[in-house]
């Protein structure tokens, strides 16, 4: 496996053009993901789904996409046409979202849409696609492949919707997984469960993940590498396991803010918002 | 303070009858503050509903509850509805969207014919840390944080001794988070209040509480001091796994999980 | 106060009151409204309406009642701008007078429709059980009921007259706004702000009244707009079927019916009223629809 990056982002904007002025949700973001789980978190407003979305060309009518480089496998995403994006979106890169009840259909069989999303990108015949739905069922290790083959999205609890959600977005064999929030809607068993799934798959494969969140624990005992952001810019990007020797004081403010089991029964010590981490910086030190 | 005894809790008939609370039982007493920590669908918010009084249409509530020496009717007293209040998990759904602050506050101390009502409104936002620029505001004009201090306020307002408190900081964020805890434990200390704090969040409940119960499937598996649930001082393979997963992601231990069923 | 303060006041960051929230709130409803040219338009014709009925003694020249035989069937010119009627009245003159009874009607039939509705769909929606089976098959029988038909029945007991005709209009129109208010009362009681209600003892019928009504409120308004043509139209018909208005009363409707003989010669008689007719039902549509845009949650205003 070579060590060049997956994907590069380098400078990216995402401006909103208001009735009330110009909401600069990301202000200049860059990073670079190899074949690692990187972790983005920040709390609402950080601008960390906005990225996400930006890098599949998702971002909402309205919004203004500006990079200086947003670079796939060779392929610049933000002048590729229409064709090309839509190759690299689930071929290339694909994404799973917060909640399986609003991006499961669901009038339509579980097994059906899994199958859908591997045919959009291949041209095997619908047999192949049965079988490795089924087999990708079993991969995200959904006991009983047939039945949830059969079964409608309100059927299923919402860890397995979410296990579904992994099986069909896994089925065009993606280089890159963008999941954004996919554990929040779920209990803190299941959220590990379905984690766990992933992080097998991604290791299997080869592949590169960012695992956008506002959990600070869940990303620092997930993921490998982090970006915490704030006011649509990265603050502090470092090593998961070095997450509790992080220097600037946003990154510290959050983790001295959290609650811990087994931390002292006082006060919670409060986040100061200093102004000055909303200038727009140079680079992403 | 708090008495409960054999609680039951069934939604729907017949076929389609859900057992949502089984014999449940705690006692809290007067200051304290009573955790009720349990995964979704665990029956944790029903507790807190059923002795809210809240369920009067859609469940058929049964078993003995008991607050200051009252014992709860199928309908709730006057004094009771002065002497509880609750905050809601959802900021964004707790209060009147047509309604500014100043209504919000007001309403309860009109319905228990308080006095110097404006006097308390303004009293109540400021113990909140809202200044008078919040008074006329509409919900959709403040943020989520702002508007769970609103909600505190408006628990305050009839000068409770309990406050039930369901998930109230769950759809905030983490640094808002912080200061609402602060600040429902600052009014605890202050007002010598009762709290039943209902929760998913171990670490929250282990900051904010003294004794807690651990609920599944409606039902409590175990109830223990938050000393012992610090110290991980468990024998329930439940509550045990619930404290593993709490602490983050290790694979190794995910494996180790069991599904606690029906 | 000059234009600039008063803009700084109605978008004030923080209302200092509880009437400068609202003037506040409706200024913003209204900035939305404003964006939609077509609502806009709807709004004018109805603001005309009210302003010409309002000024009627003063726009007209003659007397509208007094028959002039001698200027019988007059085609539109110069001195009689829509002509005269088989009566020699100036056609103008009735239709100005007229919409006085237009707006009467739709004044009355509003004010006896969204009460009751609103009423009876709240507490329906919010109690149910029992109530609401109920009130919601009262609703059922009055919503079967065909308008004119009804119409015809209540004048056959009560005799011909506007107020008969209005009674009758308002019987048949009330049900799909209880619906409506069911429906939304049905969304709203389990919400948390409710819940919260209960928990601080307001009691059923505050609840309802300063809780749920209120936001049952823009659904309703926007379906009374929207059904104010037809109302208009059903109160035509009426006067149409000589059931309504009686003459010499200027009632649109009626003036059609009285005109339609002489649709094929003298064709302004009977249609300068069904264009008034026409108008203002226009523009009761478009200002419903500007409405409604306005009321979506999307759109943040009402």
């Amino acid at each position: 496996m070579d060590n060049s990056p997956l994907l590069s982002v380098e400078d990216l904007h995402v401006t909103y053009h208001t009735p009330t002025g110009l909401v600069q949700a990301v202000k200049g973001v860059s990073f670079d993901l190899g074949r690692e789980k990187l972790g983005i978190v920040g709390e609402s407003g950080s601008g960390k789904s906005q990225t996400g979305r930006a890098i599949l060309g998702l971002t909402a009518p309205g919004g203004v996409v500006r990079a200086k480089r947003l670079e796939f496998d060779g392929i610049n995403l933000l002048h590729a046409d229409q064709r090309t994006l839509r190759r690299v979106r689930g071929g290339g890169i694909s994404m799973i979202m917060q909640d399986p009840k609003y991006s499961l259909n669901p009038v339509m069989t579980v097994g059906k849409q899994i199958e859908e999303a591997f045919l959009v990108h291949s041209n095997d015949s619908k047999a192949e696609a049965r079988r490795r739905t089924l087999e990708m069922l079993r991969a995200v290790r959904i006991r009983e492949p047939e039945r949830v083959y059969e079964a409608y999205p309100h059927e299923v609890s919402g860890g397995m919707g979410q296990r579904i959600m992994i099986a069909m977005m896994m089925m065009p064999e993606p280089s890159i997984i963008i999941a954004d929030e996919p554990t929040s809607a779920l209990d803190v068993t299941v959220q590990l469960q379905v984690l766990a799934v992933l992080d097998d798959m991604i290791s299997e494969r080869g592949m590169g993940l960012i695992f956008i969140s506002h959990d600070l624990n869940l990303i620092a005992s997930f993921c490998d590498r982090i970006l915490i952001m704030y006011g649509g810019q990265v603050m502090e990007e470092c090593r998961a396991a070095e997450l509790a020797q992080a220097k600037h004081p946003y990154t510290r403010g959050l983790l001295d803010c959290l609650p811990r089991l087994d931390g002292a029964r006082e006060e919670l010590a409060v986040l100061q918002r200093d102004p000055v981490w909303l200038e727009t910086r140079g680079g992403s030190q | 303070m708090i008495d409960i005894r054999g609680l039951d809790v069934v939604f729907g008939r017949g076929q389609q009858a859900f057992h949502a609370v089984r014999d449940v039982s705690l006692a809290v007493e007067a200051g304290q503050s009573f955790g009720l920590v349990g995964e979704s669908g665990s029956g944790k918010t029903t507790v807190l509903r059923a002795l809210a009084g809240l369920l009067d249409r859609v469940a058929t509530v049964s078993g003995h509850m008991a607050v200051a020496d009252e014992i709860l009717q199928q309908h709730r007293s006057r004094a009771f509805r002065r002497r509880v209040q609750m905050v809601f998990q959802d900021p964004y759904g707790s209060l009147h969207p047509r309604h500014t602050v100043d209504t919000i506050l007001a309403e309860p101390a009109r319905v228990h014919g308080l006095d110097r009502i404006e006097q308390r409104v303004v009293e109540a936002l400021e113990e909140v840390g809202l200044d008078a620029s919040f008074r006329f505001r509409y919900p959709h004009q403040i943020s989520g944080g702002q508007r769970q201090r609103v909600s505190v306020a408006r628990a305050l307002i009839t000068e409770p001794d309990i406050v039930l408190l369901d998930e109230p900081t769950s759809a905030l964020d983490v640094s808002v988070q912080a200061e609402v805890l602060n600040l429902l434990m600052r009014l605890k200390r202050e007002y010598g209040l009762t709290y039943v704090l209902v929760s998913h969040n171990l670490a929250v409940v282990a900051h904010m509480c003294e004794t807690l119960s651990v609920m599944q499937n409606g039902a409590i598996v175990e109830t223990m001091s938050v000393q012992q649930l610090r110290a991980h001082n468990s024998t329930m393979p439940y509550t045990r796994q619930l404290l593993t997963a709490s602490l983050g992601y290790d694979r190794g231990a995910i494996d180790a999980f069991e599904e606690f069923g029906q | 106060m000059s234009a600039l303060t008063l803009r700084g006041w109605l978008l004030a960051e923080s209302p200092a009151s509880k009437a400068q929230a609202r003037c506040q709130r409706l200024f913003i409803g209204w900035l939305a409204f404003r964006r939609n040219p077509v609502a806009v338009i709807g709004l004018l014709i109805i603001v005309s309406l009210v302003l010409i009925a309002l000024l009627a003694p003063w726009l007209t020249l003659n007397a509208a009642l007094e028959p002039d035989l001698a200027n019988r069937l007059i085609p539109p010119g110069s001195q009689h701008w829509f002509g005269t009627d088989e009566l020699g009245r100036d056609i103008l003159d009735r239709i100005i007078w007229g919409s006085r009874i237009t707006l009467y009607i739709v004044g009355l039939v509003s004010i006896i429709v969204v009460p009751i509705g609103l009423l009876i769909g709240v507490v329906a929606g919010y109690v149910g059980g029992w109530v609401d089976n109920v009130l919601m098959r009262l609703t059922d029988i009055f919503l079967a009921f065909p308008r004119l038909i009804l119409a015809m029945a209540l004048v056959a007991a009560l005799g011909p007259g506007l107020e008969n005709a209005v009674l009758a209009i308002a019987l048949t129109t009330w049900s799909p706004f209880a619906r409506i208010a069911r429906a939304e009362a049905l969304t709203i009681r389990n919400s948390d702000f409710i819940l919260a209600a209960r928990m601080q003892g307001v009691s059923t019928a505050g609840i309802l009244a300063r809780h749920v009504a209120p936001l049952c409120m823009s659904s309703v308004i926007v379906r009374l707009t929207l059904d104010m043509a037809g109302i208009i139209l059903t109160a035509a018909g009426l006067g149409f079927l000589g059931l309504g208005a009686q003459p010499p009363t200027p009632e649109w409707g009626a003036m059609i019916s009285l005109g339609r003989q002489y649709l094929i010669d003298q064709w302004w008689v009977p249609t300068m009223p069904g264009i008034a007719i026409l108008v203002v039902s226009l523009g009761f549509n478009l200002l419903g629809d500007g409405l409604r845009d306005v009321f979506d949650p999307k759109s943040g205003g009402g």
